[in-house]
């Protein structure tokens, strides 16, 4: 059957299988991505094109849309820079402490996000201890935009630290010890000689991160506020909802999913392209 | 560049790697560090580079005094186990790095940086690869563009880390050859580290032969191998058999049998007699020999291997005999050492 359908794919292989194993992993990917993806798209495809493109222009959509994605991008940034500053102490040094600074990296992932929400919420607003230090000097984190970017911050740091790590564990010193005999000075082999070979991991790190930022829910809503300038996408989403406004609430969602969609087909285009450029790393 | 090492010491933490170590490489020879894992040769070749410090001692290039020069000032071309070849760069690139990272005043145009890369690739007989990257090529292939990337620098001495260690048997035979060729055509100072006797007393001028951190003897290929300085030397350095004896009134004596092997300066008591395979003859019994009782006997190219069992203790020691040897297992022969040499036991 695969034979016939796929003639081109088919290669003769040490390992059999090829068959079920894409009718299997076809299958799952439908019933779990696929499928209620499609009943997303054809939920919001009963609007018709004219009140779907309506409900997603609206301002209140722009401006949700807006907040979340400039929101994500900066966050996802933040964590891609100083998640590869710890993923370098991690793999560089030892101290005392290390296994245990290794292990709270991946606390954001075990803690259920609202509560990393209200914990949060509560350290930055007024009377928090953060809050109380900066709010005087006329800097507000709690309630705006910059307080959606440290939640986001907060949640996706793991996926940047853990997939440049084990990178960055197997570049050799003798790449950087090479790069020093021929007279290169540690700027120059950080930045042509590591930073090169990383540029793959950097960017799978960066786009986990923001993908999981642009989902997030729990952890945003409590330090967002519910003003109208950080509302965010999923929580425009949730008030449709308790509308009972569906429809505007599946457009909003098929919007996210294209601009999203665009974004990751982008970073993986540029991925690919710095693999075949920088081979196999 | 002559280059002298004197009284250098390195320590790693509290673990000593070398003890003192003294060596004097003369311009333009091609010196080989040989010796078993752990015998510091490595530690050696990164000190002579730059790569770690010592904790005593100084290095010397030239009249210079070079010990607390970093690896950038020192200019040495260094070659890695493991290639460590950029596998984000091309061939060309790779080889140029050494010349695009110089700062700017001393940086040749980019034109000359390709010109020299190409030239390079022709010394190193890969003309025509400049595009490749690295993991388009073969083990051999990445190791000659590693040692054109450290050409590419003029370095004041070549430094070779086990250079043939992580390719086949073939490959480092054709490598060898044409590292002489390459080392006889630019003339520097090269060292190279490796734990492969063969390649060392076939490619170097002398070869420094080093154990537990320290140099145990320095010649050349004949002088290590016909006169070695220590046991451990004799045993390292190609096949040995070893029989313990005793010294007594200028003679050797294996248990109660007096051999006919003068002893000597050797001071009397226990000591080691150390001897080839291929040094050791059959004889018709007689005084002074040593007899022994065949235990083993198997076919070893053109010739045949045989363990003898000699003594009380039934000592095992290796001969070679021509291929016509038809005496079967258990039977009694008796044999003399052509050449041997003579060290004290073991305390």
């Amino acid at each position: 059957m695969t034979r016939a359908i796929f003639p081109a794919l088919k290669r003769p292989s040490a390992i059999p299988g090829f068959g079920l194993a894409l009718g299997f992993t076809l299958t799952y990917l439908s019933l779990i991505v696929l499928i209620p993806l499609a009943a997303l798209v054809l939920r919001s495809a009963a609007l018709g094109p004219a009140e779907f493109w309506q409900l997603v222009t609206s301002p209140r959509t722009l401006n949700a849309l807006r907040v979340s994605f400039v929101c994500s991008l900066i966050a996802a940034s933040i964590n891609v820079v100083f998640g590869f500053v710890m993923a370098w102490v991690l793999v560089r040094y030892r101290f005392p402490g290390r296994r245990f600074v290794d292990a709270v990296v991946d606390l954001p992932f075990a803690l259920p996000t609202a509560v990393a929400g209200i914990a949060l919420t509560a350290l930055y607003s007024r009377n928090g201890w953060i809050g109380s230090l900066i709010e005087p000097n006329g800097i507000r984190i709690a309630y705006t935009q910059a307080g959606i970017v440290v939640a986001l911050t907060f949640i996706g740091l793991p996926f940047a630290v853990r997939t440049v790590q084990p990178v960055l564990e197997d570049i050799r010193r003798d790449l950087e010890e090479a790069a020093a005999t021929l007279g290169a000075s540690r700027a120059q082999t950080f930045l042509r000689v590591i930073l090169p070979a990383l540029v793959p991991a950097i960017l799978t790190g960066f786009a986990l991160a923001l993908a999981r930022a642009i989902g997030e829910y729990g952890s945003v809503i409590f330090i967002a506020g519910g003003r109208r300038d950080t509302e965010f996408a999923p929580l425009l989403i949730i008030t449709r909802l308790e509308e009972f406004n569906y429809s505007a609430a599946t457009a909003i969602g098929v919007a996210m999913l294209v601009i999203s969609f665009i974004i990751l087909l982008t970073i993986n285009l540029i991925q690919a392209w710095s693999r075949r450029r920088f081979g196999s790393g | 560049m002559d280059i002298r090492i004197a009284n250098v010491r390195k320590e790693f933490g509290v673990f000593p790697a070398l003890h003192g170590v003294s060596l004097d490489i003369k311009s333009g020879e091609l010196i080989a560090l040989l010796g078993p894992s752990g015998s510091g040769k490595t530690t050696l070749l990164r000190l002579i580079a730059g790569l770690e410090q010592p904790t005593e001692g100084e290095i010397y290039f030239g009249n210079e005094n070079a010990s607390y020069k970093s690896v950038r000032e020192r200019n040495v071309g260094f070659v890695f186990q493991h290639y460590a070849l950029f596998k984000h760069m091309t061939v060309a690139e790779n080889i140029g790095f050494g010349l695009r990272v110089r700062p700017r005043s001393t940086r040749p145009s980019r034109r000359e940086i390709s010109k020299r890369a190409s030239e390079l690739l022709d010394l190193v007989q890969l003309s025509g690869l400049e595009k490749r990257f690295p993991a388009q090529l073969s083990g051999g292939q990445r190791q000659r563009i590693a040692l054109a990337r450290a050409l590419a620098i003029e370095p004041r001495v070549l430094l070779l880390d086990e250079p043939f260690g992580a390719l086949d048997a073939k490959v480092r035979k054709e490598l060898r050859r044409w590292l002489r060729e390459i080392h006889e055509k630019t003339g520097h100072t090269t060292v190279f580290v490796t734990h492969d006797q063969e390649e060392a007393l076939e490619l170097a001028d002398r070869v420094v032969v080093m154990s537990q951190g320290r140099i145990e003897q320095i010649g050349t290929a004949d002088e290590i191998y016909d006169t070695p300085a220590s046991p451990f030397v004799f045993s390292f350095i190609g096949e040995s058999s070893v029989l313990p004896v005793n010294v007594e009134s200028g003679k050797v004596w294996l248990d109660e049998r007096p051999l006919d092997l003068p002893a000597g300066g050797m001071p009397n008591g226990p000591a080691r007699l150390f001897m080839r395979p291929h040094d050791v003859e059959v004889v018709e019994g007689g005084p002074g020999a040593i007899p022994g009782v065949v235990s083993l006997i198997r076919r070893h190219g053109g010739s045949r291997r045989v363990d003898l069992e000699v003594g009380a203790r039934r000592d095992r020691i290796e001969i070679e005999l021509p291929a016509d040897f038809n005496r079967g297992t258990s039977s009694r022969i008796a044999v003399r050492p052509r050449r041997w040499r003579l060290y004290p036991a073991e305390a």
